[in-house]
């Protein structure tokens, strides 16, 4: 998508679940790369593949076509030792702190597991240090959460740990799904400051998965849209949001609630039934990408 | 204004503690006219959903609604309706689309049988006259009379939704109350149910008290919103002005904490 050399790349990676005769393409040639300093945003419907691309990343599921590739280099499958080292440069962060964090576990105990882990020549007082650096970065006081349990903190508090848990390994990719789905609108806006200034501030590539795309254009340079598993358009968040060339992208950017204008009506069937067709035909040959601007890119419906 | 539907007045309401009491709703006073959407607004634990909770006295100990407040429904005071009365207010005069109402189908019933049980439960009704009634309804929500014979799991998320909705408009409510109703869904068919919703209210004359956190949202669907801060209500004003010339300072760190889809971005170090 840009040039210069990605950290992370997808090369045409498909993911089918379902029978042979009736498959379900949760990801379909999904290629992307993500940057160091960018973050790249992932928008869609539920169910349109999002969280399944975030689950290829962090090698939950293997491909059933095309590869992921690290700093240029293919993953292979079943190489424990790359994939450790691999699990210590992508960390994701989840939707719902509440259930990411283990209840019976303090704050001290999420985040020294990692380094316990990853950084194995560390002693317990290189630990604590490196535990309050970490709730440091992440604006919270370590002398007033380090003892505390998840039930303890507030929504945002948590999300800040799951953050903080993260970049306890030193990422260079971070895959977070929802982030702020679950929060209020004031705790949201902290918790995008934090990944805007994680990004500046540690070089770090984010991949910005959400249903929300006003936070998405708050935090993300770029952008993909995903519709039936296939990425559908993509490029500079501007080019895309002004400029929406794909009829999925029009059809989600018209619903998406907006205080600034009035509900746009619902397109006619005809129009609805044109996009469903990505769906209806993702067995067939995919039509060839378009470039419509500089850095802005569509896959037109068959 | 004509008469309104709801009228509430002072309406305090405490979740009693050993100790001390939760003040979650505190002399809380608004009204919402015939036909009126009238939104909801403010952040988790405001009290906004115990208050919809409490217009059908669907609330729970230990929250109690203390002595003085009041919650008038078409000029009938609910809080001193006794259980039979109670009974036959509850869908009859308010019906409620709970948060997540998709899922408040009987998984083990077809939705012809769900709309029976309401039907039936308020009035005598024969199976072929709740079978019309409920295909009729069905239609409103532009829903296939063929899907009487489905169970909830062979319809998609947006259809239960609308099933849900056509089942609380069984009984001609005078207000629909809808707690989050569009949040696990996706924005397409998101807009398409509270387009639906517009249309007919406009059409049958019910009133909606709508909540959700999503303010952009609740500017483009209501009439008026009121903004809800620690149980107490800070700002009400028609919808459209409270997004461009809001008054309290809540309500303005509010929108000013909302990241916008196109134009200048918000700048904001700090969160309301």
């Amino acid at each position: 998508m840009i040039q210069a050399s990605p950290i992370l790349a997808l090369d045409n990676v498909s993911k089918v679940f379902g029978h042979a005769d009736r498959p379900v393409y949760a990801a379909r040639s999904v290629s992307f790369a993500l940057h160091p300093g960018r973050t790249l945003a992932l928008v869609g419907e539920s169910g349109s593949g999002k969280t399944t691309a975030a689950r290829l990343i962090m090698r939950e599921y293997q491909p059933d076509a095309g590869q992921l590739l690290f700093r240029g280099t293919p993953l292979g499958k079943g190489d424990a030792k790359a994939l450790k080292a691999y699990r210590a440069s992508v960390q994701m962060v989840f939707q719902d702190p509440f259930s990411s964090l283990n209840p019976v576990h303090t704050v001290r105990y999420h985040l020294e597991r990692p380094l316990r882990l990853h950084q194995p020549r560390l002693d317990g007082a290189g630990r604590t240090a490196a535990i309050e650096e970490l709730l440091a970065r992440v604006k919270l006081d370590p002398a007033l959460v380090m003892a505390k349990y998840p039930h303890e903190l507030s929504g945002g508090q948590r999300q800040r740990i799951s953050i903080a848990r993260a970049l306890a390994v030193n990422p260079q990719v971070i895959v977070a799904d929802e982030p702020t789905s679950m929060l209020d609108v004031s705790v949201r806006l902290g918790i995008l400051n934090l990944l805007n200034d994680m990004k500046a501030e540690l070089g770090l590539a984010l991949l910005y998965i959400t249903h929300d795309i006003a936070t998405a254009r708050y935090v993300a340079e770029d952008i993909m849209v995903m519709y039936a598993g296939q990425i559908v358009e993509w490029g500079a968040m501007e080019s895309v949001l002004g400029d929406p060339r794909h009829p999925y992208t029009r059809l989600l950017l018209s619903a998406v609630p907006d205080p600034d204008r009035p509900f746009a009506e619902t397109p006619p069937d005809s129009e609805l039934s044109r996009i469903e067709t990505i769906r209806r035909q993702s067995a067939l040959p995919q039509p060839e990408i378009q470039q419509v601007a500089e850095n802005h890119f569509i896959r037109p419906i068959p | 204004m004509s008469d309104p539907v709801l009228s509430i007045r002072s309406l305090n309401i405490d979740y009693v503690g050993s100790d001390t009491d939760f003040h979650a709703v505190r002399n809380v006073s608004f009204d919402i006219a015939p036909g009126e959407f009238f939104g909801l607004a403010g952040e988790s634990g405001c009290g906004k959903s115990t208050i919809a909770f409490a217009v059908s006295r669907l609330h729970r100990p230990p929250a109690l609604i203390r002595t003085g407040s009041q919650i008038l429904v078409g000029g009938r005071d609910v809080l001193a309706l006794d259980d039979e009365e109670l009974r036959r207010f509850r869908w009859r005069e308010v019906a409620m689309v709970f948060q997540s109402a998709m899922n408040s189908l009987n998984p083990v019933l077809t939705v012809e049988e769900q709309f029976y049980d309401v039907l039936r439960a308020h009035g005598k009704i024969t199976r072929e006259a709740a079978r019309a009634r409920a295909a009729e309804l069905l239609k409103l929500v532009d829903i296939s009379p063929d899907r009487l014979t489905s169970y909830p799991h062979q319809c998609s998320g947006g259809m239960r939704q609308r099933v849900v909705i056509a089942i609380c408009l069984a009984l001609n409510p005078k207000l629909l109350i809808m707690d989050e109703p569009t949040t696990a869904l996706d924005v397409v068919v998101q807009r398409e149910i509270l387009q639906r919703i517009d249309k007919l209210r406009k059409e049958l004359g019910f009133s909606v008290l709508f909540i959700t956190h999503d303010l952009g949202l609740m500017v483009q669907v209501s009439d008026r919103i009121g903004i809800m801060l620690e149980g107490e209500l800070v700002e009400v004003n028609q919808a459209r002005t409270i997004y461009t010339d809001p008054r309290h300072d809540y309500t303005r760190r509010l929108w000013a904490s909302m990241p916008k889809l196109h134009g200048a971005q918000i700048r904001q170090e700090s969160a309301p």
